[in-house]
């Protein structure tokens, strides 16, 4: 697509800003006063136990449904975003958990999907240039991008996902579990796609179960606990703390569990 | 220990894990990795084809003899532009029964407009075509809006058209068309003059050399691999050399028909909409994974509308082509094994039932062997009910090469 028509961003620059987001579905009481901002190159990690809110938040950021109270404001304006293409058009875009591509497809109709250049006689030679240097800005290690996505490794599917949300130049790039199914390489990878994308100026919202790698990744990691923001911290916060912070008890199982681990092996702990 | 810098290398070839040979032998090599992932594209055709053709000219050598491959030619048109909507609602992994029906109406109403009514022919085709869209349309609304699957509309509409048909052409039951009139004739006589042929066979040659050069060319100034000359002249060659054999031979017959023209020419205008327009990737993307085309924007409701259109308005330029081809519109037009070979068409070329594959091709590739057994049978003098039996075990045999061919691919990767 076309270069950013608006003046990119500066860095630091709140992007978005939620105050005072509830959502309810009938009588259950999802998100209660949810109050965020996300800044111009900045990765901030979105925490907290099943059933937290993390994806209902991400869902109305995404235009899937609207928010039953509250402001959010989009580079400085309030807006409201009632549905996927508002999200996509304001500049936020969503990698889903289970990413979406068709398989039968290859890497470069994936990208262009549902935005391809010129309809009336699709323009592959430009598609594929634009792909490549999409890739290769994002160092991302596709061989081939007219090999259908089937052939792809679950990272490389990432990558893909990742990418064509960035195709339509979006202020804002929103990940759920963007390392879930991945093992320890392509986890890397994907991280440092996060990070590259961050130094292109976006701002970058990422949900994850992983604290190893929220914490590798995040500049400021929010924690949600049953529908309510259950405290901030940076990526030097320590584990207890996190944990803490996501049961909601400095007494609870992983604290139970690393105490037990500690008095069985307590050289190894201490060294550790 | 520092490898040399390998020679500057185009944009999509930099990556060391592809593996690339443009030589011929490369070429090959790739071909027989496509055959082995279950990649299948038009082999099995080709090769069944190949059977058919020997195997019914050693039980009866007129098989082969440009009389009998005219009349064959003649024959394809009107199930195969059937056979070409099929192809549509397939990719999108739908279905549509009713096509037989719908062509069985699309006669009787030409021959009723047309012969009782005593409209002009064109108004009565166009009317019948326009029925045929309206009731792809019907389907579609009731699977969008409704949620009713297309199995179940359009058996519904099978029966229901079929009444349709029955009742319009009323206690006569049979409407016969003057065979002096230039429609009987252009289903039956109309031949291309031997120079059009010719001119037409070198077409595809020139075109493709045209349009890939240019492409190749881009590709370059783009700074993307172009693909070798050599073998893009040796597919030129192969194409041009094969049609003008395939247009001499005809022409030792009474020639090239202009139906199965018209036909060749729809298929040629699907195949440039389903792979070279934004309306094809769509058609592709839904039948691939539904919910990620919804979630990339694509409009899942106006692409089935349109498909479903597309389907049963092609059933109508059939049943039409047909009663040209009869010069009749009888109770009998697009009952029996119609509705069957214009299915079982698509899915042998290669259209796979499970959406999100195949070509327009396939309908002309499939039409070719379903009429080709049926022309052979029907020269042994064996009854249609071996013919249904025979028919009936050719498209199990495609459908389970499709579906190995789909559990091959799975495994390899290739979608």
């Amino acid at each position: 697509m076309a270069e950013a028509t608006g003046g990119r961003p500066q860095a630091g620059e709140v992007l978005l800003r939620l105050t005072g987001i509830s959502k309810n579905f009938g009588a259950v009481q999802a998100l209660t006063d949810i109050e965020l901002e996300v800044r111009a190159g900045e990765v901030v990690a979105l925490v907290g136990d099943n059933g937290a809110g993390k994806s209902t938040l991400i869902k109305i950021l995404a235009g899937v449904h609207p928010q039953s109270a509250g402001r959010i404001e989009f580079m400085g304006r309030e807006v409201t975003i009632d549905n996927p293409a508002a999200a996509l058009s304001m500049g936020i875009a969503t990698v889903f958990q289970d990413l979406a591509l068709c398989e039968n497809l290859d890497v470069v109709a994936n990208l262009f999907l549902g935005h391809e250049m010129n309809p009336w006689q699709l323009d592959e030679v430009a598609m594929e240039v634009r792909a490549w240097t999409l890739l290769q800005e994002l160092a991302a290690r596709i061989p081939s991008v007219r090999e259908p996505v089937a052939s792809l490794s679950g990272g490389q599917r990432q990558t893909v996902a990742i990418a064509r949300s960035l195709l339509l130049d979006p202020k804002i790039i929103m990940l759920d579990e963007p390392t879930a199914a991945l093992g320890v390489a392509q986890t890397a990878e994907v991280l440092n796609l996060i990070e590259r994308v961050r130094d292109r100026g976006l701002g970058v919202i990422v949900i994850s179960h992983n604290m190893e790698d929220v914490r590798a990744v995040a500049d400021r990691i929010v924690v949600l606990r049953l529908g309510r923001n259950n405290g901030e911290f940076t990526a030097e916060a320590s584990n207890e703390d996190l944990v803490a912070a996501i049961t909601g008890a400095t007494e609870n199982a992983v604290s139970r569990r690393s105490a037990r681990h500690a008095a069985r092996h307590p050289a190894s702990e201490a060294s550790a | 220990m520092t490898m040399p810098d390998p020679a500057p290398t185009t944009l999509d070839r930099a990556d060391s894990r592809l593996h690339h040979d443009d030589s011929l032998t490369g070429a090959v090599h790739a071909f027989v990795a496509r055959m082995r992932t279950g990649d299948l594209g038009i082999l099995p055709v080709a090769i069944g084809l190949v059977v058919i053709t020997v195997v019914f000219t050693a039980l009866n050598p007129v098989f082969v003899a440009p009389a009998n491959l005219v009349n064959l030619l003649f024959d394809c048109a009107t199930v195969g532009f059937i056979a070409l909507g099929v192809v549509c609602v397939l990719m999108l992994g739908e279905i549509d029964l009713a096509i037989g029906s719908m062509s069985g109406l699309a006669s009787a109403i030409v021959g009723v407009l047309w012969i009782q009514a005593g409209l002009p022919i064109g108004i009565a085709i166009i009317a019948a075509i326009a029925v045929g869209a309206v009731m792809g349309l019907v389907y579609a609304l009731l699977l969008v809006h409704l949620g009713m699957p297309s199995f179940v509309s359009t058996l519904a509409g099978l029966l229901a058209l079929l009444g349709m048909q029955l009742y319009i052409l009323g206690s006569t039951g049979s409407i016969n068309l003057p065979y002096a009139s230039g429609f009987v004739h252009f289903g039956q006589l109309m031949v291309m003059p031997a120079w059009v042929a010719y001119i037409l066979a070198l077409v595809p040659g020139v075109a493709m050399l045209v349009t890939k050069l240019r492409v190749a060319r881009r590709r370059r100034a783009a700074g993307l691999a172009a693909g070798s000359l050599t073998l893009l002249i040796i597919r030129v060659a192969i194409t041009t050399v094969a049609l003008v054999a395939a247009v001499w031979y005809l022409n030792l017959g009474r020639g090239v028909p202009w139906i199965f023209g018209l036909f060749v020419a729809a298929v040629v205008a699907l195949d440039y909409a389903l792979k070279r327009t934004k309306w094809g990737r769509s058609m592709f993307a839904i039948g691939g994974n539904r919910e990620a085309a919804r979630r990339a924007g694509i409009n899942i409701r106006r692409i089935t509308i349109t498909a479903f259109m597309l389907c049963s308005s092609l059933a109508a330029v059939g049943g039409v082509l047909g009663a040209a081809r009869l010069a009749s519109a009888s109770r009998q037009a697009g009952t029996g094994d119609v509705n069957l070979n214009a299915i079982a068409a698509a899915v042998i070329g290669g259209t796979s039932l499970f959406g999100g594959r195949g070509s327009a091709w396939s309908a002309l590739l499939g039409i070719l062997v379903i009429q080709a057994i049926s022309n052979g049978l029907t020269l042994l003098n064996l009854s249609s009910s071996l013919r249904y039996m025979i028919t009936g075990a050719v498209l199990a045999i495609a459908v389970i090469v499709d579906s190995l061919a789909r559990a091959s691919r799975q495994t390899h990767g290739r979608g």
